[in-house]
């Protein structure tokens, strides 16, 4: 009877433990980032994967499992991009609270309008993202509406730091709005500057500063360029030069770097997501060496 | 008096479940967020647009050709249209509902023409003579969805080359228990091991191990019901227990309103540094056999029929180690597994009359044991994007079979079955691939057989996500 007495007692301090912190599982290093902004000592954060993998392609480890099963809300992009890994972990998880529909469940790319929405839906088109380009943490006006939707969710999650959140999310958004003021005013030299992009990475940056994508690397969404193709890609380039050649940090250096050699344009790896760079550690780092990077090569 | 109280205390502590006052607090507190939150971006836009503008102005004095930063000020404004937007494109951009894929699979296979394709010393699951030349493997068809916000429902039917439809799998589950706990009804693959849960088109290798060839005769299903549990730890944990009509080799559907099979499994597993990760598995399978149908070459070499009735008791223990490097698998990584199975059985053997063939079975029905175990060992190395190379060991021990009285007609051997393969295969994209495999295969005493197989691999339509 005793046990018993003491099982229960232990029942009933179950909840209290999970609630000392609430558990975000966030799915890449820009959410995790934004939840840690957001949350501060109230939030726990995992993040899934760091700026060295490419967000396309994880494996469903059981890591991840034991902690989406932790996980008190779920912070992810949506629009596809996780849709060969999280499925699996939301199932096996056997998490109620986390599952699409769910308070628990939050898709960044729901509050931010999506570019590169397709017209053909086949797969002959390569790695086509139906609901439109999923990168959209390039651009810090989506992190803003991102983050108000967040805050709200947070509040929504854990009523009980809803204040906390609100305050956090009002003082984050003013120095975001500086920073983005910052940003906007560095970057006048980039607008209309000619780039070649390797995957589709950077939609929302370039249409933030108004760079021009004159090329990208790969021949459809995915698919990696053949020798032949990106001989095509750099006699074009003879004629509509660019200043640079973009990539993420996890790709593979290989195409942009053989174009750089045989067309003197720049191969520049930008940090794509917190932690992509020394000193990209924190959303605002992020963009101060993106633009950074970028203020490089403009001149 | 106490101890209800305290459960109800605990209950209501372990549960959340909000009065409505508190629920009413909540909305109060959120519509006035919502509010205070859309005044906030309206201000957030003034000053920015105050920032655009003495950007756009910097700029205008330097460039008159940059003028057009308004626009952006503009686009900043869409939040409030966008996310209707987007809700109604679906949850984990899923535009198929049901989600629905195909595979198509095929091979060209050089073999030798071998009748009856057994491993010496292991009672068959069947005897299906492997196809020569080029054939038309199984196309699956997977249909799966949820049902509501309760429950998801999965079918996988197996369209024969030869005709037919043979269901694979065929099972909800649940969604919404919580607490780390699923509950799974239906035909499915059962959760022991590791590959027992792939199919055909998820292995590495174009055929299957030894081991599972000999266990299973390919995979094992239940017909029934599984619940499991994740533990809330780091490190992964799982526990499982499954119950069914044994309707699957080694057990035997009975005929009876009662159980034919059960399992017991655990799962563990984690990542050691951002390179590595592991999983790790044990299982028990209890399973009855009435019946149970096999064939194999009497003293006489003339092949007999034999039905063991009797019970199976199967242990398999799982190791599976992954590499990739910074935890990115694009580019190159390594994946070992091994997997190895221990069986008792015992019961009675039947080997059917067939002395008319010239055999010297005479339908006689004795005690039957055997103790019986092996495993194998694979590693796949993709060594660069799109190609992978791999090598599996195939290895089954002889252990100690008695059939008491039939051991006047049956040939028990000291045979080991082994297997060596190799194979690499390019996959031009995700849903595409091509396999070359090579397997030097000593499974039957006195052949070494070396089979050579070309195989495709093609999934049409939803992405599905593959297991670790």
């Amino acid at each position: 009877m005793k046990s018993l007495r003491i099982f229960i007692a232990l029942l009933a301090a179950l909840p209290a433990f999970s609630h000392a912190a609430l558990n975000v599982f966030a799915c890449e290093p820009e959410w995790g980032a934004l939840a840690r902004e957001l949350g501060g000592e109230a939030v726990t954060v995992y993040t899934a994967t760091t700026a060295m993998q490419d967000p396309h392609r994880i494996e469903a480890r059981p890591s991840l499992i034991a902690q989406t099963r932790r996980a008190n809300l779920v912070v992810c992009t949506g629009a596809e991009l996780e849709i060969g890994w999280l499925p699996l972990l939301l199932r096996e998880s056997g998490n109620a609270d986390v599952q699409p529909g769910r308070p628990g469940y939050f898709e960044a790319s729901r509050y931010v309008a999506l570019l590169d929405k397709p017209t053909i839906i086949d797969r002959s088109q390569g790695d086509v993202h139906a609901s439109g380009n999923p990168h959209i943490q390039t651009d810090p006006r989506n992190i803003a509406r991102v983050g108000a939707a967040l805050a709200l969710r947070l509040a929504e999650v854990d009523p009980g730091n809803a204040a906390a959140y609100q305050a956090r999310w009002k003082a984050f958004a003013t120095r975001w709005d500086a920073a983005i003021a910052r940003w906007q005013a560095q970057a006048a030299p980039l607008k209309g500057m000619p780039v070649v992009v390797q995957h589709k990475s950077f939609t929302y940056l370039i249409h933030w500063l108004g760079l021009r994508e004159v090329a990208t690397l790969e021949p459809k969404p995915g698919i990696e360029p053949s020798v032949g193709y990106l001989a095509e890609v750099a006699a074009r380039l003879k004629t509509t030069p660019a200043k640079a050649v973009l990539r993420a940090a996890y790709q593979s250096p290989r195409a942009s770097e053989w174009l750089a050699e045989r067309t003197d344009i720049p191969a520049v790896a930008l940090p794509f997501t917190v932690g992509g760079a020394a000193g990209a550690d924190d959303l605002f780092g992020l963009f101060d060496v993106t633009l950074a990077d970028l203020l490089k090569v403009a001149r | 008096m106490l101890r209800p109280a305290l459960l109800a205390a605990a209950l209501a502590a372990a549960f959340p479940a909000y009065a409505d006052a508190d629920l009413d607090a909540l909305r109060a507190e959120l519509n006035q967020m919502k509010q205070s939150y859309e005044a906030r971006i309206q201000a957030l836009e003034t000053r920015l647009q105050a920032a655009e503008t003495l950007a756009s102005q910097a700029v205008k004095t330097a460039d008159q050709a940059q003028a057009g930063n308004a626009t952006n000020v503009a686009e900043y404004a869409e939040p409030q249209a966008a996310p209707a937007e987007n809700a109604a494109s679906g949850s984990l951009g899923s535009h198929f509902n049901p989600e629905i894929s195909l595979i198509l699979q095929g091979q060209y296979a050089h073999l030798d023409d071998i009748e009856h394709r057994t491993i010496t010393g292991y009672l068959p699951a069947s005897d299906a003579n492997a196809p020569r030349g080029f054939s038309l493997a199984e196309s699956e068809l997977v249909l799966s969805a949820s049902i509501d916000p309760y429950f998801r429902g999965y079918l996988n039917a197996a369209l024969d080359p030869d005709g037919g439809v043979g269901v694979e799998e065929a099972w909800f589950e649940t969604t919404a228990l919580g607490q780390g706990f699923t509950v799974k009804a239906g035909r499915f693959l059962s959760a022991l091991g590791y590959q027992n849960t792939q199919h055909p088109h998820a292995w590495d290798f174009t055929t299957n191990n030894l081991m599972y060839l000999a266990e299973f005769g390919g995979a094992y299903t239940q017909n029934g019901v599984q619940v499991k549990w994740v533990a809330p730890t780091d490190l992964f944990m799982e526990f499982g227990a499954e119950m069914g009509n044994g309707d699957s080799f080694p057990s035997t559907n009975n005929n009876s309103n009662g159980w034919g099979d059960y399992t017991l499994f655990s799962h563990f597993g984690g990542d050691v540094g951002v390179s590595h990760s592991w999983t790790a598995g044990l299982a028990y399978l209890y399973g009855k056999a009435s019946e149970r149908e096999s064939g194999l070459a009497d003293l006489n070499d003339v092949w007999a029929q034999t039905f063991f009735s009797g019970s199976s008791k199967n242990w398999v223990a799982d190791f599976v180690w992954k590499w990739a490097p910074e935890g990115n698998p694009t580019e190159q990584n390594f994946k070992f597994a091994a997997e190895y199975f221990w069986r008792d059985e015992l019961g009675k053997l039947l080997c059917a009359d067939d002395t008319i063939e010239g055999g010297v079975c005479t339908g006689l029905d004795s005690r039957y044991s055997s103790s019986q175990s092996g495993g194998y060992l694979q590693g796949v190395y993709q060594f660069m994007p799109h190609w992978r190379a791999g090598y599996r060991y195939d290895r089954l021990n002889d252990g100690n079979t008695h059939y008491g009285a039939n051991d006047a007609y049956l040939p028990v051997y000291h045979y080991i079955p082994k297997a060596n393969t190799a194979m690499l295969d390019y996959s031009p994209s995700e849903f595409s691939r091509f396999r070359l495999q090579y397997t030097q295969s000593q499974s039957m005493i006195g052949i070494t057989e070396n089979q050579y197989f070309v195989q495709y691999i093609q999934s049409l339509g939803a992405h599905g996500a593959h297991q670790f």
